[in-house]
């Protein structure tokens, strides 16, 4: 063997067979422990990056140039008050059903985890029918339900009534719109406030028991805190859902961005599909919007589960700056 | 050996025949026993032995089947009626937890607050101290467990040693008229026993009325005033140190000290 005892003693412990290879190697000026590690090649990997390079450049070259899909008249449609219309009516109905089914939600997981067992079967019950019944039904039936029912009244059955209201008055298709899909959204949220109350450490609330923290403050500032890290993605999920949903509001007459989209493409056949990318866009928008909104929530709700909180994308940007400095200045350097 | 409370000074504890069963398993099957204020009860025994269950019916985390325990001559959970036990509301039995301090095996700190925050919390939620009066308390409690350096750390970046002697501050927030101790130290390395047995060492010195699970004999050779041997839901023996760790008479402690020691 030629290679010099010193490189050997400062590997540690070689063995042989590691060292065979090397006996051409020149020795190096310095100990190899001092040396940088030079990273692997791999061809394959840049192959395979190559050629989805070319797809992607080929897809976007397809978007950008195909006649099909009309970009002035997308340009055109984009911005225009109907379409703007049709988006307000969405995002209208999105929050309020998504407030009204997330507070829904929490209701139906308390009365599914409380020890009575009639406040356990009502909310079972109901989240096996909303989620059992699809959503357009759901949205029909209380269009047609003026027709059904001409009042609406809260009281004791066959009893006297405390409160009644006229349903055509009632039901102006903005409420029907957000009643169906509220009772919709919240059979699905109660399972995800469910989930995540039951994520809950079961001595969490022994030691909020054993400190003799009331009720109302074990659940608000000790249960249901933590339950949140857990409800935030699957929730986000559900709204994104929601805002998707939307889209069947259409059917019980209420002109939201898919709506008017589909109004608008019935009367310019033409720009059936620029009309389409529109609505692809906002929806988009609006999915891009909530999915960073997901992201801060969910890094408030980690204080404390995480040892160290993540990096906010700006903080990656500027680590990532930094990094690429210092190499810039070690290589110059060098 | 049970000492009777005296007319003049009830019990700091009275726990009076009380039977538990988790479903048809009887786990406590008449315990009887007296803790004296000021006075560092330890109970020991094998696994299953009903050391846990009896500290969790002492500040009525479990509810007994039968029997019924005190504080200071006050019933926890249930009140007098004629000759019937009626149980209290939940509210009220909160706010009897809050003079009973517990100090939980695997510390259930609350993970989401700081270190600060969770001895503050208390006092502030049952309404008996300010905002900043509760946090200088925590201070002061964190810097008597010495932690001093650590309030805006959250549990999670602690060690366990640390995290245990954070959970005896949150029980001391609420200046309790005794402390219960499951199994403090057992959910840490041998390393870190030591420091948490300290912090509870100079709680016995202080002179609060303490009960504590543990299976340290040496430790509950040191520092109590009494030893509890259980086994089998019933309390086998009773005495000081001297008397049932080195003197045991039952048959039943001298077997499982001889494991143990």
């Amino acid at each position: 063997m030629s290679q010099p005892p010193g490189t050997a003693l400062s590997l540690g412990a070689a063995t042989p067979a590691e060292a065979v290879p090397r006996i051409d190697v020149p020795a190096p000026p310095e100990p190899l422990a001092a040396q940088r590690v030079l990273p692997l090649r791999r061809p394959g990997r840049w192959i395979v990056t190559a050629v989805v390079l070319v797809l992607v450049a080929q897809t976007a070259h397809g978007l950008v140039t195909n006649p099909f899909y009309q970009w002035d008249r997308f340009q055109y449609w984009f911005l225009r008050p109907t379409i703007l219309d049709g988006l307000l009516i969405t995002l209208e109905v999105t929050v309020y059903s998504a407030v009204l089914g997330l507070l829904g939600g929490i209701l139906l997981a308390l009365a599914r985890l409380s020890p009575s067992p009639v406040l356990r079967a009502v909310s079972w019950v109901y989240t096996w029918l909303f989620r059992s019944v699809p959503l357009i039904v759901v949205l029909l039936f209380l269009y047609n339900f003026s027709a059904l029912y001409q009042t609406l009244s809260v009281g004791v059955p066959f009893g006297p009534a405390f409160l009644t209201f006229d349903e055509s008055r009632l039901a102006t298709d903005m409420a029907v719109a957000v009643v169906g899909l509220s009772l919709n959204e919240a059979a699905y949220a109660s399972e995800v406030v469910r989930g995540g109350l039951l994520s809950v450490d079961q001595g969490q609330h022994e030691a909020a028991s054993a400190l003799g923290l009331p009720k109302r403050y074990q659940f608000a500032r000790i249960v249901f805190p933590q339950a949140l890290r857990s409800i935030t993605p699957n929730y986000v999920n559900q709204l994104i859902g929601l805002i998707k949903g939307t889209s069947l509001v259409f059917y019980v007459s209420l002109l939201d961005l898919f709506g008017s989209v589909q109004s608008m493409g019935s009367t310019y056949p033409g720009d059936i599909v620029p009309l389409l990318l529109v609505a692809t866009a906002w929806y988009l928008i609006l999915t891009s919007v909530v999915s960073v909104v997901q992201f801060y929530v969910e890094r408030y709700y980690s204080r404390g589960a995480l040892r160290t909180l993540p990096p906010t994308p700006l903080q990656k940007v500027r680590s990532g700056l930094r990094d690429a400095r210092a190499r810039v200045r070690k290589e110059t350097a060098a | 050996m049970s000492v009777p409370a005296t007319a003049t000074e009830p019990a700091a504890v009275d726990v009076f025949d009380v039977h538990k069963w988790y479903g048809a398993q009887h786990v406590l099957k008449g315990v009887r026993l007296t803790v004296r204020p000021g006075e560092v009860t330890v109970v020991v025994g094998p696994s299953g032995s009903g050391k846990s269950t009896l500290l969790r019916v002492i500040n009525h985390l479990e509810k007994p089947e039968s029997g019924h325990v005190s504080l200071n001559g006050e019933l926890i959970g249930v009140r007098r009626q004629g000759t019937r036990l009626k149980e209290l509301s939940e509210r009220i039995i909160l706010a009897q937890r809050s003079r009973i301090g517990f100090v939980f095996q695997n510390f259930n700190l609350f993970p989401h607050l700081t270190v600060l925050d969770n001895v503050a919390a208390a006092p502030v939620a049952v309404g008996r101290l300010s905002k900043p009066q509760a946090r200088d308390l925590a201070s002061d409690l964190l810097a008597r467990v010495g932690l001093a350096d650590k309030t805006l750390a959250y549990p999670r970046q602690l060690s366990g040693g640390q995290q245990q002697r954070v959970a005896i501050a949150r029980a001391l927030a609420l200046r309790p008229g005794v402390i219960l101790f499951d199994e403090p130290t057992s959910a840490l390395d041998p390393e870190l026993v030591g420091e948490v047995l300290a912090v509870i060492k100079d709680l016995a010195h202080s002179g609060t009325t303490l009960v504590i699970v543990t299976h340290e004999i040496g430790f509950a050779r040191e520092i109590a005033d009494r030893v509890v041997f259980m086994d089998d839901g019933r309390i086998v023996e009773q005495g000081t140190p001297a008397e049932v760790l080195d003197h045991p008479r039952q048959e039943r402690t001298r077997d499982f000290l001889s494991k143990v020691l």
